[in-house]
């Protein structure tokens, strides 16, 4: 592939992910060091070292240093859940299930740091159970993210009319959901 | 949790419209969304058919169970012609993104339209929460509390270091978005207003127009919003937003009494053609309404013109609207028969001395 802005080849593979839309860019070495150093720096501050940290942070998310082939083989790593690819991730700018934030996060972590400019979440916690909310929760998606996969493969085993398997995945889907969704309360039909 | 009827709405308007509460002269409404996911299903745009209606029907049935079920109504969005889901656009209770969606969605709306929930939009679940007037902190206060109720009986999908996770990592952390909408035609006519969205921009706040994400800022309306969602807690997001309002209000009132001062005889043609247009045009788009109400609505507030209420203004914005319009007039309208319905009806409201005109 050549470079959007001239005859060379682009070794550079650029995703932005702009509120609502995503934009590919295809760069040389040489433009998108241009590129690099004109869009990071926080809207036009003159603060070279700044600009620099920003730069190699974003370097950071778009694998300066790694070659195409190695830009290749991660765009071809899928999720174990959803079976989303990082490669339509990039096209999307829509991640396929909340169990690619596990999956890909040496990948997404530093988009995240550039589009945030940080990494850790401070805010609010699920409260449901008080003493242990925290861990449960997280420990909770970790289970239940299994559901996409199990769900899938059951109906893969239903289609080959594997139906052991179903019956199996079926179960075990159901032993997860017992275990993680709260118990429902019936409502009062008025 | 009941089913809405489509119509009744139509004669109401939403509790952020009536243009009260701190600060309304300029700011329009306070708002807050929260997106959430369920771990167990793949985000809406890798869901299948099958996947949508069960999300929409787990999240629809947990949502009734909880003590926020008993003051919603939900509507089918799915299920709705194209009009009636621009009429809940129009009214900003769902997105246009929802209203453009496909597969198994509804919005659940509690009776004075201050809260909604999206589900299977961009999100599994989008709470959001309106009030009129600057309150940013009450409607947080709100919104937390919908969330926790919700929170008992829906497992919502977290990560330890993350946050709440979504679909598009723009919202991941705390999924918060926290925005005014601000009325600033002052800064516009004086042209001020590229510098302050610039200096905005340099404080990570996005500015869009009056119906959100690449909506076209119409009638001097704009939103003010938070970028970033993870790293700050949700307070101080509400903070982050809360603390740049009253510098935009000081600016535009300053703005305002400049044109009084400098060009009153000025300011006074304008807003006097402006009302003069509305009360007599026999033809007129719905964008050179909203421009001329927002001129009108100046006009009211510097005391240029007596006898029209803000209220009525900010019901008008809305309720001529395509979709609006042709709710209250009870039939469908093509552009150009819309185009005279509405200088017919703007002409009755201002004969009638603002009484609504249905």
């Amino acid at each position: 592939m050549k470079c959007q802005q001239c005859e060379k080849q682009a070794v550079f593979h650029i995703t932005e992910l702009e509120t609502g839309a995503v934009r590919e860019l295809h760069l040389c070495e040489d433009h998108a060091r241009v590129y690099l150093n004109q869009t990071e720096g926080g809207g036009g501050s003159a603060d070279e070292a700044e600009d620099a940290a920003a730069a190699g942070g974003a370097a950071g998310q778009l694998g300066v240093g790694q070659t195409a082939d190695e830009l290749a083989a991660l765009d071809q790593k899928a999720c174990d859940m959803c079976g989303i690819t990082f490669f339509e991730f990039r096209n999307q700018g829509r991640l396929g299930c909340p169990h690619d934030y596990v999956q890909f996060a040496k990948e997404l972590e530093p988009l995240i740091a550039n589009i945030h400019g940080a990494t850790e979440h401070t805010g609010r916690r699920p409260s449901r159970s008080p003493t242990t909310a925290e861990a449960a929760a997280a420990s909770g998606t970790a289970e239940l993210t299994g559901v996409i996969g199990l769900r899938q493969e059951m109906k893969d085993a239903i289609v080959r009319e594997d139906y052991e398997k179903a019956k199996e995945n079926r179960d075990a889907i159901r032993a997860i959901e017992d275990r993680w969704i709260p118990p429902a309360r019936p409502e009062s039909q008025e | 949790m009941q089913i809405m009827k489509l119509d009744t709405l139509a004669q109401s308007i939403g509790e952020w419209l009536r243009g009260t509460g701190p600060e309304s002269d300029i700011v329009m409404s306070s708002r807050v969304r929260l997106a959430r996911n369920l771990p167990q299903y793949p985000f809406v745009s890798r869901a299948s058919e099958q996947d949508r209606a069960d999300i929409e029907r787990f999240l629809r049935e947990r949502i009734a169970m909880s003590s926020a079920g008993p003051g919603l109504e939900s509507i089918d969005v799915g299920g709705l012609e194209e009009i009636d889901r621009q009429f809940l656009v129009e009214r900003q209770l769902i997105s246009r993104e929802h209203a453009d969606a496909q597969g198994a969605r509804s919005v659940a709306i509690d009776k004075l339209e201050q809260v909604s929930l999206m589900i299977n939009e961009e999100d599994h679940l989008r709470i959001q929460c309106i009030h009129s007037g600057l309150d940013l902190r009450g409607v947080w206060e709100q919104i937390k509390v919908v969330d926790e109720q919700i929170e008992q009986f829906v497992p919502y999908a977290f990560h330890p270091r993350f946050g709440y996770l979504t679909a598009c990592p723009t919202n991941v952390g705390t999924g918060i978005r926290v925005s005014v909408m601000l009325h600033l035609p002052a800064l516009v006519i004086t042209r001020q207003i590229d510098k302050v969205f610039r200096s905005l921009h340099k404080i990570s706040l996005a500015v869009r127009g009056l119906y959100g994400e690449g909506s076209q800022a119409m009638g001097d309306f704009y939103q003010i919003s938070n970028q970033t969602t993870l790293g700050k807690s949700e307070e101080e997001l509400v903070e982050q937003v809360g603390d740049v309002v009253p510098v935009l209000i000081d600016y535009e009132r300053r703005a305002r009494e400049f044109l009084v001062r400098e060009t009153e005889q000025n300011v006074h043609d304008q807003v006097s053609r402006a009302y003069g247009i509305l009360r007599t045009a026999q033809t007129i788009s719905a964008e050179e309404t909203m421009q001329l109400l927002s001129r009108v609505r100046m006009g009211v507030l510097l005391g240029l013109i007596g006898d029209v209420k803000i209220a009525d203004i900010n019901s008008l914005l809305v309720r001529t609207q395509p979709a609006h319009l042709q709710k209250i007039r009870g039939i469908e309208l093509d552009t150009k028969d819309r185009n005279i319905e509405r200088a017919r009806y703007l002409r009755q409201h201002f004969e009638a001395g603002g009484q609504n005109v249905n």
